[in-house]
């Protein structure tokens, strides 16, 4: 069982020797958070990932029941945050909104996902 | 402003054209579909072409009918060629115990594999592969099992997420389930007078994604690392075709865990022999699991045609 540890720790060891990379970009949460319900509309929707990312390939959109646009196209990643997508919101009534987002990470890694969240009446 | 690929203009243009010809394959690596992530399973053979190695892989099987039982340590390796291309390359080393006999190590044989990515459907979160698997006769020690002959394994493997089921059915969405269906043919009918029969070989993981949950279904309060595990059943069943009796169906049952994390991934599981002709009692597995295509995304992690 020893042999086995070992190999394990040299494998790790082997692969930490590697260059510092970064890697696909996950949701690491939102806000508002994911299939949460708030009792007011969000002027913003912000979105956090697991790695950076690179502006001119990710985006999100916001749409409503009827599948139309809710956001403001306003996409935005901080220059002090290059983990985090931000887009503005129009005045939004009670109901269940769609957040489809699209990223790539520097590394040029594409994900996607999506997500809903509700405001209460 | 932070400098990124972004504020190099010829860089920029190689992003696009790298970003262009990924969206035309399709083809990702790594195990996406849409927003589904499907990590590299223990049993069943991933419906994906990946740059990925486990390095290593080590099991404890079950003890055999005969009492005799085996001990694994492998590495497989895969190497994407093109987007939708790959190869698989893998060995292990083995050791026997038996009662009444002296214990016996070595190599097992050479496992090698031609890969070809049928279809990625990322709205439906659906996977298909298309796979020629050989196990290769006289590269192994025959004392702990390595054959005399080669094995020749068409495969189709395939993967499926549920995240396109209706959101009202939220806690069904983070499931997913791969499999494999496939048969093996030995190049040689009989060893030493005992027949080598075609098999129809098959097998599924059953997963429960609690990333997924995260990401697309609900902020549950989940965080690092419990966010990252996906708890799965792993079944795999070889029945014979063809000259032996049908009814010498083999298979284990092996339910465990995988943490996924964004370098590499662990995964364990236990090993329960499906019948008694299977063997008896429990054995299991751990697994270190490493991705290429992170760890070097600009060198040995892209597929091959994408190295000049």
């Amino acid at each position: 069982m020893r042999g086995v540890l070992m190999v394990f720790v040299a494998g790790a060891a082997a692969m930490s020797a590697a260059p510092p990379a970064r890697a696909h970009a996950f949701l690491d949460h939102a806000s508002p958070p994911v299939g949460s319900s708030v009792p007011a509309a969000p002027p913003v929707v912000t979105l956090w990932f697991t790695q950076d990312l690179e502006p001119a390939f990710s985006t999100v959109t916001v749409t409503n029941a009827a599948g139309q646009r809710v956001d403001l196209a306003n996409v935005q990643i901080p220059q002090d945050s290059p983990a985090e997508l931000r887009i503005g919101l129009k005045p939004l009534a009670p109901g269940t909104y769609l957040v489809s987002w699209h990223v790539v990470s520097v590394d040029t890694h594409p994900t996607e996902g999506t997500f809903t969240f509700e405001i209460k009446p | 402003m932070r400098p990124t690929l972004y504020n190099d203009r010829r860089a920029l243009f190689a992003l696009a054209a790298a970003l262009m010809i990924t969206r035309i394959n399709g083809a990702l690596a790594h195990g996406m579909a849409g927003e589904r992530f499907f990590p590299a399973t223990i049993l069943t053979d991933d419906p994906f072409v990946a740059d990925e190695i486990s390095l290593p892989q080590a099991s404890l099987n079950p003890p055999a009918l005969d009492n005799s039982q085996l001990t694994n340590i492998e590495i497989d390796l895969s190497k994407r060629i093109t987007p939708n291309t790959g190869i698989i390359i893998g060995d292990e080393w083995q050791h026997l115990r038996a009662p009444g006999v002296p214990s016996v190590g070595g190599l097992g044989p050479l496992r090698t594999g031609a890969q070809y990515q049928l279809f990625i459907d990322g709205p439906h979160q659906a996977l298909g592969l298309l796979g020629l698997n050989v196990i290769w006769g006289h590269t192994g020690r025959t004392a702990v099992g390595a054959p005399d002959f080669t094995t020749l394994s068409p495969t189709f493997d395939f993967g499926k997420g549920f995240g396109d089921i209706p959101r009202s059915l939220p806690y069904l969405r983070p499931f997913a389930i791969t499999g494999n269906l496939g048969f093996n043919f030995p190049t040689q009918a009989t060893t030493a007078g005992v027949p080598n029969p075609n098999n129809f070989a098959y097998g599924f993981a059953f997963e429960y994604s609690f990333p997924y949950i995260e990401c697309c279904v609900k902020d549950i309060g989940l965080r690092p690392p419990f966010s990252q595990l996906i708890p799965l059943v792993e079944v795999s069943f070889t029945t014979p075709i063809s000259r032996a009796p049908a009814n010498q169906t083999t298979g284990t049952i092996q339910p465990g865990i995988i943490w996924a994390g964004p370098y590499f991934q662990i995964g364990a599981e236990a090993i329960i022999p499906a019948n008694r002709l299977t063997g008896h009692g429990y054995g299991g597995v751990v697994q270190l699991h490493f991705y290429l295509d992170d760890i070097f995304p600009r060198s040995i992690g892209r597929p091959v045609s994408e190295w000049w």
